[in-house]
């Protein structure tokens, strides 16, 4: 019985997104249903200042984008291991603590490391 | 079993009206909100603000809202369709589902879970789907522009928010978000907690993309950002999406930072009035911080931006964390 | 309960319907929104067995950060895709022999799997987990103490796909000129700035 306990909790959570959806699916479905749509290819066409749009827009980007996300990527996952951390520190003590400690120094070598090699720059 | 169903029934019932009164208070709230910017803003410039439509242009954000909803939806020709409807439905539909964790009183919660702040840090991640989604299927240059440095933006500065979370934990000892408000934080913890406070009030401007983060949008370079091939409802949402986040984002600071509905400084006397009172004054408190920053802030340049994300507050903010474990440890206040 | 059993039904669905939209979408992009959707059912299925703290995590590292790097480099790589789909057929018999072993050593594991007596107990009633500290902090109790080493371990990994990803996309442009914060604030005014008296008449000389 203690897991339907817990799981009720959770049963609010999936009828909100339910409604969620339906209340934004609602919004945009009636939106187009009762406005007057007036199509024309000028209208349709993608902005640009006002001459037409070449080629495609979904070009290739600067790779520091993507060197962002991976590097949010790690500190995303360093602070998934803070979380148990932080909450039960009071259990697990200086050992616990110097263990945290140790990993976190690991990483900020790593910091250290993009930080010297200008991987944190923009321009 | 007759007993069974009606518990069951009352059970459905009262959920759906809970439901039903959060996505209602969220956007009452948020029409306000843009009121209230229109407003202080005004009061900042030396202007009225809006005027006209009813008194003190009260039902200008209905008007608004009519007149969006009333215009022609705009789906450019290049664009994938569906992917271009559903990012603004995704991106507002998460600003509502957040709310489900959000105590407004003792008990006042819709879904007390034990892990109500990871609930929170995963769906506010998620909010990137809805901007790269939008600037992707736009197939605009301006959009796919704006949608990369939008993202890029979001997800640096979840990092430093994520870590002052850490730090918060440390002094409450649970996950819980009722916990959290009712852990006891004597003066000393909550000096100790102060400098993330001003890093978590920073950090949730260029989360929600506001002024003086404001550039995905900057309109002197990318016109909309992610946003310009959108019109009418769609937009709307988009809108709505962002002052909810704000509202949100601002509760979650009033519950990590400034005890949620308890009354202020702990006096006794003023606890007769009902929580979620306070719970609202200091969510407004917050929000007026949101609207004096644009009033008052020029815009960062991107570069600017991504140094004081990566350079200043992750450093800091990794720092103040092994600071708070390691007074708690040594003075033996922890939880 | 019936409504957990039709939830963890609807989740299990979207998990494999997604999940093979994944492999048959046409467009690469589609095909990421729609791993983001089975990452999401799968975080919601951990929910139902009680890991509230694994199914949160999953979602916030997965669906927030690994699937935004997968979204930006389908973005970024611009191939075209219908070409390379072309020659695709050749790599089945390939394709078929790496599933077959990947098959075959799933039932290796399978048959030799050594399970604690307290495992399979606990596996029919996660109930029973769940009663006293949550399960988040069970899982700090045993991580960072008992099981020290591995987690150091995890650290290094990620130490290494951090220099990974300097050394692979790092690149410095020449010739581009960068704010330094440390100049312009140590930049004085009576270094670069001069007053003059000028005479009526004279002009500045």
């Amino acid at each position: 019985m203690a897991a339907a306990d817990f799981l009720i909790n959770y049963l609010p959570i999936l009828l909100f997104m339910g409604i969620a959806c339906a209340v934004s699916g609602a919004a945009v479905i009636g939106s187009l249903l009762v406005a007057k749509q007036n199509p024309d290819p000028e209208k349709l066409s993608a902005y640009e200042c006002g001459f037409e749009p070449f080629g495609d827009a979904r070009s290739k980007f600067d790779v520091r984008f993507y060197l962002v996300t991976l590097l949010f990527i790690i500190f995303d996952l360093e602070i998934a291991f803070l979380f148990p951390w932080a909450i039960s520190l009071g259990d697990i003590g200086l050992f616990g603590f110097f263990s945290m400690m140790i990993f976190l120094a690991v990483l900020t070598v790593g910091f250290i490391y993009e930080w010297k090699k200008g991987a944190l720059e923009w321009e | 079993m007759m007993d069974l169903w009606q518990s069951y029934g009352i059970w459905t019932a009262w959920t759906f009206l809970y439901i039903g009164l959060i996505v209602g208070g969220v956007l009452i709230s948020v029409a306000y909100l843009t009121y209230a910017e229109r407003k202080v803003m005004g009061a900042m410039q030396r202007r009225q603000g809006p005027m006209t439509v009813g008194p003190f242009g009260l039902l200008q954000p209905i008007a608004d809202g009519l007149k969006l909803f009333s215009k022609e939806t705009i789906i450019p020709t290049q664009s994938s369709r569906v992917v271009f409807l559903l990012a603004p439905m995704l991106l507002f539909a998460l600003s509502l589902v957040a709310w489900a964790v959000i105590p407004f009183d003792k008990g006042w919660v819709l879904a007390n879970i034990n892990v109500g702040i990871l609930y929170l840090f995963a769906v506010s991640s998620m909010g990137v789907y809805g901007v790269i989604m939008a600037g992707w299927a736009s197939n605009s240059r301006y959009a796919f522009l704006g949608a990369l440095r939008s993202a890029s933006q979001m997800v640096s500065y979840e990092v430093s928010m994520g870590l002052i979370i850490v730090c918060v934990l440390l002094c409450a000892g649970s996950l819980n978000l009722q916990e959290i408000v009712l852990a006891p934080r004597p003066l000393w913890m909550q000096a100790l907690l102060f400098p993330m406070f001003v890093v978590f009030l920073i950090s949730i401007l260029a989360e929600t993309n506001r002024a003086p983060f404001d550039l995905p949008e900057g309109e002197s370079e990318i016109t909309g950002g992610f946003m310009v091939e959108y019109s009418a409802m769609a937009f709307a949402l988009f809108f709505l999406g962002e002052y909810a986040n704000m509202i949100l984002m601002s509760a979650i600071t009033t519950i990590l930072f400034l005890g949620g509905w308890l009354p202020p400084f702990g006096i006794l006397a003023l606890a007769a009035v009902p929580g979620i009172v306070w719970f609202g004054l200091k969510t407004a408190l917050i929000l007026f911080v949101f609207l004096w920053a644009r009033a008052t802030l020029p815009r960062f340049r991107y570069d600017q931006l991504m140094r004081l994300g990566w350079k200043v507050f992750l450093p800091f903010t990794l720092l103040w964390v092994i600071v708070v474990s390691g007074t708690l440890l040594a003075l033996g206040a922890l939880p | 309960m019936i409504v957990q059993a039709l939830a963890f039904y609807l989740f299990a669905g979207v998990l494999l319907a997604s999940a093979l939209m994944v492999i048959t979408a046409r467009n690469p992009v589609h095909s990421v929104l729609f791993l983001i959707l089975s990452f999401f059912s799968a975080a919601a299925l951990f929910v139902l067995l009680g890991a509230e703290f694994v199914g949160l995590i999953l979602v916030i590292v997965y669906v927030g950060a690994v699937a935004v790097l997968f979204l930006f480099v389908v973005m970024m790589l611009d191939i075209d895709f219908a070409h390379l789909r072309k020659g695709a057929m050749q790599y089945v018999p390939v394709g078929i022999a790496v599933a077959a072993v990947l098959l075959g050593e799933l039932g290796m594991l399978y048959l030799s799997w050594n399970a604690a007596p307290d495992a399979l107990l606990n596996r029919g009633a996660p109930g029973a987990l769940l009663a006293g500290p949550t399960n988040t902090e069970r899982l700090g109790q045993l991580l960072y103490t008992h099981y020290a080493f591995p987690f150091q371990v995890a650290g290094l990994i990620l130490l290494a796909a951090m220099i990974g990803a300097i050394v692979l996309t790092h690149r410095t442009r020449p010739g581009v000129r960068r704010q330094s914060v440390a100049t312009q604030h140590a930049r004085q005014a009576r270094d670069v700035l001069e007053i003059r008296k000028v005479e009526t008449g004279k002009g500045a000389v």
